[in-house]
């Protein structure tokens, strides 16, 4: 019984300080901030994201064409729009000069 | 040692409830250091729930009675390793295993995403949340480290648990349960803190794939455990409790299917969080059911006090999950819409509806008997032909989708399209429907559709092999390029042998009984068995007497079998020894029961002739084996998916 509580005792402290560990590594940090998701941030996920989309849905269509999905009149008809839209993600990734990211924010 | 388990159990406590309480006040303050804390909270609640499952394993381990737990569920008979399986045989036990499941799971789930801190920040209170429940349970109202005087001998284990399977089962069933509750929390912490983007579904991908794989091979492990065990000839009673168990699993089968339509095309934010929400709900809703024993089932094996606090838990959760699901609709709309209602989205979108309404369905019948014990104070059932009416209306239009949806295009289809990539799965399944009839095996409606709805699925799932291949010039570079798509037909092909072995063994199965002087024979579908003697076996723990069988088939012996009957005298209870012959040219069994023995010898026998039963079993193997192609990590996404969540770390490796 006193072994065990003795144990017992052991891996409350071990698990306290395991616990106290962020506190006890940074007595006094400079910023106590957890980093939060900017618009800027959000954007750019939002950007990336409809990114991948569009360049997997003109994989998807490419695949499916190769594979008899889809016939060749509608391969024409529906690849015109998807280029375009993974034109416009891409475009709308690159750095624009004007844009700081305050202004990014800003339209948010 | 109990005093250890005691306190380990009340650190558990301690820590979960701090990772709820002050990780929620860190998420919602943005203190940094506190939430890192609450996380390390976290970890560290494995770590003491690992010491206090150890006490208890050491308990079993060493027999000793002086654990009330221990003395309820083992005895000095009873062999080591079913003996270490009560850690999960009653009810404290399997409690423990649950907490340790989820503290091991929610660790590890952190740990992998820790530099998502602001989506981590809020999954660790929900973690906490739910474990919290579990520690509660284990501290103050069912701890499996009571203790008594010692008795001389243990009350031993339920007969039937004394099954090589329950070694598995259990655990593989729980691992899927406990499994469900990460992508919930990510999920909750997602819209907790208000990041809609797909970084949640990007971590929990593969647990939701995982649990969903542990939930599946568990059933049916199960499945097994019960047509050798119990001695009734089936693998599948909408029992309670396995209903419990399919119910989480078909809507994590949903949500998995759903969640590619969000990754692909921004859509059905909602229902994904929805599915996960149900998914979450079922499997503390089937662990209620498990352990209560409100409903008489063949799993309940005891009545417990825990009902209510479970009814309660699940209500939190219900209400927690719908409110901040409504409380976040605004970020959750999509922008784009259905295109079309002949598209691979599209065909989707209808098995998600097929599977949540079976599984809503099932939800109906094993509810209820509360509900109308509560409304009119009479406990009445649904049987089998209800469960039976809902798997054919939604199974079988679910079983031809899979044939139909990786023959449709994304986003739409044209009817000459669809034309050139029907014609071939849709001739398989007229000519298998009709060979069928011509051999006479159309006596069985729901047997024939599934039958032909297989044949379309099978060649639907070939042709797409086949054209991928060629497409891409090989099979590996095929699978490679799309894991998920092609780890997931195999398991298609894995539900398309069950789906015929479940056919095959339920419509056109063959039961006959009789009984039987030494030296008499009985037919049964062309098999002749022979009552030859009876013997009485002394085991370790059970004394077994069983008739010897000889099943012959075209005037050729084939096999001996042993049915007979165990006695457990310290449980004081009795089980089948169910006795079975594997026909390697029906890929079926026969299947034989000694439903009775009389004091003049007389052998009361039960034979089931289970044709194409053994394609069931062989499933879970292809089941197993296309889940972990899809599992199976892809360097090239995984690099992708670095870029775009972490940036920051991406470039410093670089």
């Amino acid at each position: 019984m006193a072994l065990a509580l003795a144990l017992g005792a052991l891996l409350a402290a071990l698990v306290v300080v395991f616990v106290a560990r962020p506190f006890l590594r940074e007595p006094a940090p400079a910023s106590d901030r957890l980093d939060e998701q900017g618009a800027v941030e959000r954007l750019r996920l939002e950007l990336l994201e409809a990114r991948d989309r569009a360049l997997a849905a003109l994989k998807e269509l490419e695949f499916d064409h190769r594979t008899g999905k889809v016939t060749d009149d509608d391969y024409r008809e529906q690849l015109g729009p998807l280029r375009r839209r993974a034109a416009e993600a891409l475009r709308a990734l690159e750095p624009r000069a004007d844009v700081r990211p305050e202004h990014v924010g800003g339209r948010h | 040692m109990a005093a250890l388990g005691r306190v380990a159990l009340l650190l558990s406590f301690a820590l979960v409830v701090y990772a709820l309480t002050a990780g929620s006040y860190a998420a919602y303050r943005r203190r940094r250091r506190l939430a890192l804390s609450a996380q390390n909270a976290l970890l560290a609640a494995f770590g003491t729930t690992l010491v206090a499952s150890a006490v208890l394993l050491t308990a079993l381990a060493r027999r000793d009675f002086s654990f009330v737990y221990v003395a309820s569920h083992t005895s000095r008979s009873l062999p080591l390793g079913y003996t270490l399986s009560a850690f999960w045989g009653g009810q404290e036990g399997s409690l423990l295993l649950w907490l340790l499941i989820l503290s091991g799971y929610a660790a590890l789930a952190v740990w992998l995403n820790r530099r998502s801190r602001e989506l981590v920040a809020w999954v660790v209170p929900v973690l906490g949340g739910v474990a919290t429940f579990f520690a509660f349970m284990l501290c103050f109202v069912s701890s499996p480290f009571d203790k008594a005087v010692a008795p001389a001998d243990g009350a031993g284990m339920v007969a039937s648990l004394q099954n090589p399977y329950m070694l598995a089962h259990p655990p593989m069933l729980y691992l899927g349960y406990v499994g469900l509750t990460i992508p919930f929390a990510f999920a909750m912490g997602a819209l907790l803190s208000g990041r809609t983007d797909e970084r949640w579904i990007v971590a929990t991908r593969r647990w939701t794939l995982t649990a969903w794989t542990f939930l599946g091979v568990g059933q049916l492990l199960g499945a097994h455990w019960a047509y050798v065990e119990i001695g009734w000839g089936g693998y599948y009673a909408w029992d309670p409790v396995e209903n419990a168990a399919l119910m989480p699993w078909l809507a994590a089968t949903a949500f998995l299917h759903s969640v590619m339509i969000q990754e692909k095309r921004g859509m059905l934010k909602v229902w994904n969080m929805v599915l996960v929400a149900l998914a979450f709900n079922l499997s503390i809703f089937g662990t209620f059911l498990t352990r209560s024993g409100v409903i008489n089932s063949i799993h309940s094996f005891s009545q417990s006090p825990l009902g209510g606090w479970f009814l309660g838990f699940i209500a939190v959760c219900v209400v927690f999950s719908v409110g901040i699901i409504y409380l976040r609709l605004p970020l959750l709309r999509a922008r784009t819409k259905l295109e079309s209602l002949v598209s691979r989205e599209a065909t989707f979108l209808y098995n998600n509806l097929l599977l949540v309404a079976l599984a809503l369905t099932i939800l109906w019948g094993v509810m209820y008997p509360l509900l109308t014990q509560a409304v009119n104070g009479e406990t009445r059932s649904v049987s089998k032909p209800y469960y039976n009416f809902f798997l054919h209306s939604f199974g079988l239009p679910l079983l031809l989708l899979m044939g139909i949806g990786p023959l449709v295009a994304w986003r739409r289809a044209s009817l000459r399209a669809l034309g050139r990539t029907f014609i071939i799965p849709a001739v398989a399944a007229l000519v298998t429907g009709g060979a069928l009839i011509g051999v006479g095996l159309g006596s069985s409606t729901p047997g024939l559709l599934a039958y032909t709805f297989s044949a379309f699925v099978f060649a639907s799932i070939v042709l797409e092999f086949v054209r991928g291949t060629r497409a891409t010039g090989s099979l590996r570079r095929l699978v490679a390029k799309n894991r998920r798509r092609y780890g997931g037909y195999v398991v298609h092909a894995s539900v398309l042998l069950l789906a015929i072995g479940i056919a095959g063994s339920s419509a056109y199965q063959t039961i006959r009984e009789r009984g039987l002087n030494q030296g008499q024979s009985m037919e049964v579908a062309g098999y002749t068995l022979t009552y030859r003697s009876l013997q009485n076996t002394q085991h370790a723990n059970s004394q077994s007497t069983s008739a010897t069988v000889e099943v012959s088939r075209g005037g050729s012996h084939v096999a001996t079998l042993h049915p007979g009957k165990s006695f457990y005298p310290v449980e004081n209870d009795f089980g089948n020894d169910v006795s079975i012959y594997h026909d390697p040219r029906t890929i079926g069994d026969v299947f034989t029961i000694a439903d009775q023995f009389d004091k003049n010898g007389t052998l009361f026998l039960k034979v089931l002739v289970k044709p194409l039963v053994n394609l069931v079993w062989a499933a879970g193997f292809l089941f197993v084996f296309g889940s972990l192609v899809a599992l199976w990590p892809d360097a090239v996404e995984q690099r992708r998916l670095a870029e775009r969540y972490e940036p920051g770390a991406v470039a410093a490796r670089t």
